[in-house]
């Protein structure tokens, strides 16, 4: 050591030092770098995030911006997650079709596949809420466990989405020319997607706010209220008092009025006694 | 009193001297007549003569609704608890189960599904008071538009504004008795309405509601309310308007033989007994159709009431709607007053206008026959073009009553429509003040039109579709003259002048000073019957002079 110490003012030291210093991290590099193929990943994932940036170019760029990150037309989508992805453009909302008070559901124009290849690009943007498999959306088959999960729902949805959804889940009017959407023939995963992401106007409820149970359940109640007959005939919307004040006067009392003006007009003549 | 009795029976039917009666029927009758005197009551009255027009039948499906209404509502109080004591749901409908609900829902739940025939019952009972409000509404409007509340009327006009009142606080207090989220939603604005009473409403809601809202006592006592109070008093005053229809003897339309001094139809027996039967059951019929293939609040959908929850579409039914459009449209203002205390103008001038709006048409009768000055008696109901004031603020009446309508639904014209809500809400409140005197203005001229129509075909007849050329080379159309029955009816209608302030001098040549009173009476006495609001019928000179034979007609 006494020769290296003794050395190391020598004009040359910082040169065999600099030397050294590179060697050993051209050897480490040599040793850890990556992999020659790791650097042109053909996984799955990355694979989808590629075809995903593509298709985003093309579909939602010109608002959302190349990277997602959001213009004045558009907001950024960085850490939206894929539920949101799954959801805006499952249900034809996105790509928009132009500005309004609010982007209503329409014909869906790209495959699952391309849904699913843009989700993994924008959750690639940063972590957010994950599209959820069937086993958290599915309400249960079994009857028994089915109905219960339709009266704890019911009861869910009448405290959390009566308010702006209606009772049965017709939809209702926001102000300046938002509403609430009908859920009518919504999916399952859609509904669920809706409660963790908190679309357009809507509220988010995450997993802290309300467990993936309720959610469930909440989907179970809506489901039961479109598919399930209404026991007491026509539901005339499903709407309350207006649609029925409207359906008494036109078929009732119409009815009525119309058979009064017949019972009028067929008299027989009396005779004078 | 045995004499007394004797002669009424001798006089109408001899039962006492008929050796035997013909059959058991007949001895049964004679049985009855003997102690309650059926045989002069009904002498006197099946002979009775009604006048033959549709509309004249719109109080009776107002009749057969409620009928049909005491008929259900009696079933279903033999299942119904008007409790609000809590339990748990565990009945046959299972998206319920093993909620916690009131009784009164509970019962209301299980008259749907557990009780025979429950939930038809209870649809019939619900469509049957949409039925017979709407109904009420349409055979007061008739009676409105054809003058029929004119002297003796103005009694029974009031009954039956009395019965629609009634009607519409009855179907209140019936809806709200399920306790569903829907009705408890409605109690809830109740409450707030007379919570925004200065003073006095907090102490009238704690009276009413037993303490804090919703408590224990609401429903038990709106149930006591609208199965016995207020239809108590509708059957009363039913009774009463029927026996001044009777009494009064029932109008008629203007027409050949058709005095003030008579009535000409068809007798009470057998015509309109068979009619009246009939019709009753077409009614039922008809409710019982749409109960059957139509559901009307449904309970197990709205799910029991919790104060902390809420859906949207939440209207009263159509009769109070207007109610909901008074408090939709008007501004949340609100003021405080005297250090701290709340005045809650945005719940309380609603509040205030409510009877108003009912009021201004129950109030018409007494602010016409004042203004006319007209105190004869009328039999002969007018047609509406003839009464063009009369007639067009009827229909601006009607026009606020559907703004306000439209106001209460606002929400679901923007869904529907797809409108913003915002924009219907400023149109609304445009409307209330605009709608009406529009309608006013475009009914009157509409009427005048009218008028000017009918003197057309009283002097012109009728035109033929025959185009004649003459020898000239003219082309006319060739109109057939009216029947002189149609002449007759179409020319029967009075038209009266407008009055007159008396003389600025009086005969000794005092000046005497009209009141401001007497003033507007006169202005408003020119506005119905002055020049230009009323077309002069033709004289007799006229329709000579024109029909002489000139032949360019």
């Amino acid at each position: 050591m006494k020769k290296l110490s003794a050395r190391r003012r020598h004009p040359l030291a910082a040169v065999v030092v600099l030397l050294l210093a590179l060697a050993a991290t051209g050897g480490l590099y040599a040793a850890f770098a990556p992999a020659e193929k790791a650097q042109a990943d053909s996984s799955a994932q990355s694979l989808a995030i590629d075809e995903g940036k593509k298709l985003f170019a093309v579909g939602c760029s010109s608002c959302h911006g190349l990277n997602g990150q959001g213009t004045s037309d558009g907001p950024s989508l960085v850490g939206v997650g894929s539920a949101a992805v799954d959801f805006q453009v499952g249900t034809g909302r996105m790509p928009a079709q132009q500005p309004g008070a609010q982007v209503p559901r329409k014909k869906v124009v790209y495959s699952q596949t391309e849904i699913d290849q843009l989700a993994a690009f924008v959750a690639s943007l940063g972590p957010g809420p994950v599209a959820p498999d069937s086993k958290q959306y599915q309400p249960s088959d079994d009857p028994a466990t089915n109905a219960e999960q339709v009266a704890k729902g019911g009861e869910l949805f009448r405290t959390n989405c009566a308010q702006c959804h209606n009772f049965a889940g017709k939809g209702g009017a926001l102000t300046n020319g938002k509403y609430a959407p009908s859920l009518e023939g919504v999916d399952a995963k859609h509904i669920y997607e809706a409660m963790q992401t908190g679309p357009q106007n809507m509220p988010s409820f995450p997993d802290t706010t309300m467990p993936e149970e309720q959610k469930r359940e909440i989907v179970a109640f809506v489901r039961h209220t479109n598919d399930e007959p209404n026991p007491g005939g026509l539901a005339l919307g499903s709407l309350g008092p207006v649609t029925e004040g409207l359906f008494g006067w036109i078929f009732g009392l119409g009815t009525l009025i119309v058979i009064a003006i017949w019972v009028a007009a067929h008299t027989t003549k009396a005779k004078k006694s | 009193m045995s004499s007394a009795s004797g002669t009424r029976n001798s006089a109408s039917k001899p039962a006492s001297t008929r050796a035997k009666p013909a059959n058991k029927a007949e001895a049964t009758a004679d049985w009855v007549d003997g102690r309650l005197g059926i045989y002069s009551l009904a002498k006197a009255n099946l002979r009775k003569i009604f006048p033959d027009h549709w509309s004249f039948m719109l109080g009776e499906i107002c009749l057969y609704s409620f009928i049909i209404i005491i008929l259900t509502g009696v079933y279903l109080t033999l299942f119904f608890k008007p409790s609000m004591a809590e339990t748990v749901y565990h009945g046959s409908y299972l998206p319920l189960n093993g909620i916690k609900m009131s009784e009164a829902y509970a019962s209301t739940v299980n008259i749907s599904f557990e009780v025979r025939g429950g939930l038809l019952i209870r649809q019939i009972h619900h469509w049957a008071a949409l039925v017979f409000v709407a109904a009420m509404f349409v055979h007061m409007m008739r009676v409105f538009f054809t003058g029929a509340f004119r002297k003796p009327r103005e009694i029974n006009w009031l009954f039956g504004f009395l019965l629609l009142c009634l009607g519409f606080f009855d179907g209140f207090f019936g809806y709200s008795l399920p306790d569903d989220l829907l009705s408890g939603t409605g109690i809830r604005f109740m409450e707030g309405a007379i919570l925004a009473v200065p003073i006095v409403g907090t102490y009238i809601q704690m009276f009413l509601f037993g303490g804090e809202f919703p408590g224990t006592d609401i429903i038990p006592r709106f149930f006591t309310i609208h199965v016995l109070l207020i239809p108590g008093i509708m059957l009363g005053l039913l009774v009463a308007h029927l026996i001044l229809v009777f009494y009064h003897k029932h109008t008629q339309w203007a027409g050949p033989g058709k005095t003030e001094k008579n009535v000409v139809g068809m007798p009470l027996m057998p015509v309109y007994m068979a009619k009246a039967g009939g019709f009753f059951f077409l009614v039922f019929g008809i409710i019982a159709v749409m109960s059957a293939v139509a559901t009307i609040n449904p309970v197990w959908a709205y799910g029991p009431y919790r104060p902390d929850q809420v859906s949207t579409d939440a209207q009263p039914d159509w009769y109070m709607g207007f109610a909901e459009g008074l408090i939709r449209f008007m501004p949340g203002w609100e003021v405080s007053v005297w250090g701290g205390h709340t005045l809650n103008l945005g719940v309380f001038i609603p509040l205030m206008i409510f009877p108003l709006v009912l009021v201004a048409i129950a109030v018409w009768p007494f602010i016409e026959s004042w203004v006319t000055g007209d105190k004869r008696e009328h039999h002969i109901l007018d047609r509406p073009r003839n009464a063009p004031v009369r007639t067009a603020f009827g229909a601006a009446w009607i026009a606020l009553y559907l703004v306000l309508l439209v106001g209460g639904g606002n929400d679901l014209f923007a869904t529907h429509l797809h409108m913003s809500i915002n924009t219907i809400t400023y149109a609304v409140r445009v409307g209330f003040f605009v709608v009406p005197v529009l309608t006013f203005i475009v009914t009157k001229r509409w009427c005048l039109g009218l008028q000017r129509r009918d003197k057309d075909k009283v002097l012109h007849g009728r035109e033929s579709g025959i185009i004649k050329r003459l020898p000239h080379g003219e082309f006319i159309e060739v109109h057939t003259p009216l029947a002189q029955k149609d002449l007759h009816t179409l020319t029967a209608h009075e038209q009266p002048k407008p009055l007159e302030l008396p003389a600025e001098t009086d005969e000794n040549g005092v000046a005497r000073k009209a009141g401001v009173i007497a003033k507007t009476r006169v202005k408003l006495s020119e506005g119905f019957y002055g020049e230009g609001n009323q077309i002069a019928k033709p004289t007799t000179e006229e329709y000579h002079e024109i029909t002489s034979g000139h032949g360019h007609h």
